[in-house]
């Protein structure tokens, strides 16, 4: 039997796709505008949001985009003012936004901090057709986005300063790319968990960045090493038989540590033939 | 003739300390204007309030006539920071951030025009970069990352050039290709207002020297008269400053016109 021949195997792996395609283009950005741990900010909210769900009956994949938006965009409002207690303030709204949904759970009846565990450490593998077409049009819309405004992105994500004297809309860009991020979380969030999601933004941004020269060249890289990641750690999670958001995270690591050592390399012998 | 920038009372306080205290300055169309003064006497936050990248906590400036606010014809400025931010670590190339210089004057979802690619070429071309397009910018030199910034702000073929110290810590042969860029700009007639902590190969250049001390204009008018080896053509700026009047924190220049 190949993982074809389940149906609940083809959405995730069609899940994994987009999951693999979305985080690492926003998290070129993210992480080219020194805000690499900004997904898990979004992620720890995002909590909160999920335990809304639960709490008032609605589809908790709704109430995680909603909440996690709004934290985002505190987060981008308390960065722009630009302060030195900026990274504090974020640090009490990541706490808060955990915290806030370990109360709720425990006082939805009939819910405990169980039921939060899919959220928090993913479950590709419930992914129904109704969620693959939510997760698909988010994907969608993210990549568009970034295709319309990502000229503008890269200047803002650059140098904020030059971004401002070129006549940019610095402060909608800056809302743009959280919210951004924040939808990227929650569709992310079903194949990786929330604890896990800002691994696929960074890491194959990370991993790409050893190999590269360009900033265009490091997004389609970070991408190709994302999809290799969620397909390849949905795939061997199968077979092995152990949890998928975890196998994804630790390939995509491994991708890392062996394009470190690639990297590392490959500049050795550049500079080699240059003094040569 | 028409005013480029246009300051009025402008002073800027950042957490509680006044950094610009009450300046006038004006630059027409066409001047080339060196802001001069010691470290910390507000040269940079001069001229990021000129653009409205800092604002103002008092006073009024304006872009071409219009409140930064309401300014929209960006492209004619073209703003040259004091360093490359290296952006997080993600590589870029010096083509790309060369061609991010285009952006004031590319329309949201329109691809890359032919207009842009020229003008792309035309600026590495100009600081001598052409054959470094395709390079990380982190694999630069300083001097080379300083001239990448003004091929940044060339192609985006500005009206008026606002350079944060462009000399500060370049080599002696990016100076001197950042000196025939500048003269450049000025036989085109381009406005150009730049930061300088000393003016080394651009003092022909300078048509007007506006000097501040701890947030105060203390002079303004004619650029500091080069006297003895300074005025042989070849010299090189590389001595020792003697040091200046700790009272005052001025060039000594500056005091010997005062008293004169």
């Amino acid at each position: 039997m190949t993982i074809f021949d389940l149906d609940f195997m083809r959405y995730a792996l069609v899940a994994a796709v987009m999951v693999g395609l979305t985080a690492p283009a926003v998290g070129t950005f993210i992480v080219q505008r020194r805000l690499a741990l900004l997904g898990d900010g979004i992620g720890h909210v995002a909590l909160t949001g999920v335990a809304l769900g639960f709490l008032t009956g609605t589809a908790p994949v709704a109430t995680a985009v909603v909440v996690a938006a709004l934290g985002a965009v505190a987060i981008e409002m308390v960065r722009a003012r630009g302060k030195t207690s900026g990274d504090v303030a974020l640090a009490l709204l990541f706490y808060g936004g955990l915290a806030g949904g370990v109360m709720i759970i425990y006082l939805t009846p009939g819910e405990s901090t169980a039921s939060l565990n899919s959220y928090l450490f993913g479950a590709i593998t419930s992914v129904d057709a109704t969620d693959l077409w939510v997760i698909a049009g988010l994907a969608v819309a993210v990549l568009a986005l970034l295709a319309v405004f990502g000229r503008e992105l890269f200047v803002l994500c650059q140098d904020e300063e030059v971004a401002r004297a070129s006549g940019l809309p610095v402060r909608f860009l800056g809302l743009l790319i959280a919210v951004i991020a924040s939808v990227t979380v929650v569709v992310a969030m079903r194949a990786v968990g929330l604890l896990l999601v800002s691994a696929l933004m960074v890491v194959p941004v990370a991993t790409s960045q050893q190999l590269t020269r360009s900033f265009r060249t490091t997004m389609a890289l970070s991408m190709v090493f994302g999809v290799l990641a969620t397909v390849g750690g949905l795939t061997s999670s199968f077979y092995l038989d152990v949890p998928s958001g975890a196998t994804i995270v630790l390939l995509a690591l491994a991708g890392f540590a062996v394009a470190l050592g690639i990297g590392r390399f490959v500049r050795r012998s550049r500079t080699g033939e240059s003094t040569a | 003739m028409s005013t480029a920038f246009d300051m009025t009372a402008g002073q800027v306080t950042i957490d509680g300390r006044k950094i610009l205290r009450g300046i006038d300055l004006t630059v027409d169309d066409g001047e080339v204007v060196a802001v001069l003064g010691a470290n910390g006497s507000g040269k940079s936050t001069l001229v990021r309030s000129l653009l409205g990248v800092q604002p103002l906590s008092g006073g009024s400036t304006l872009l071409y006539g219009r409140p930064p606010a309401r300014f929209r014809e960006w492209w004619r400025i073209g703003y040259v920071p004091q360093r490359l931010s290296v952006g997080g670590g993600v590589p870029a190339t010096v083509r790309e951030v060369v061609a991010s210089g285009r952006i004031a004057r590319q329309r949201r979802g329109r691809f890359t025009s032919s207009a842009d690619r020229q003008a792309v070429v035309a600026a590495l071309n100009e600081v001598g970069l052409s054959d470094r397009a395709g390079d990380p910018v982190s694999s630069l030199s300083g001097g080379q990352q300083q001239r990448v910034l003004i091929a940044r702000a060339l192609a985006g073929e500005p009206d008026a050039f606002v350079l944060d110290e462009p000399t500060a810590g370049v080599d002696a042969g990016s100076q001197k290709m950042l000196a025939e860029t500048l003269s450049g700009l000025v036989g085109r007639g381009k406005t150009v207002v730049l930061v300088a902590h000393e003016l080394g190969p651009l003092e022909p250049l300078i048509s007007r020297a506006v000097v501040l001390n701890q947030g105060c204009k203390v002079h303004d008018g004619a650029p500091p008269t080069a006297v003895g080896a300074h005025a042989l053509p070849g010299h090189d700026h590389v001595h020792p400053h003697e040091p200046e009047p700790a009272e005052s924190g001025l060039p000594s220049w500056v005091l010997a016109q005062e008293k004169a």
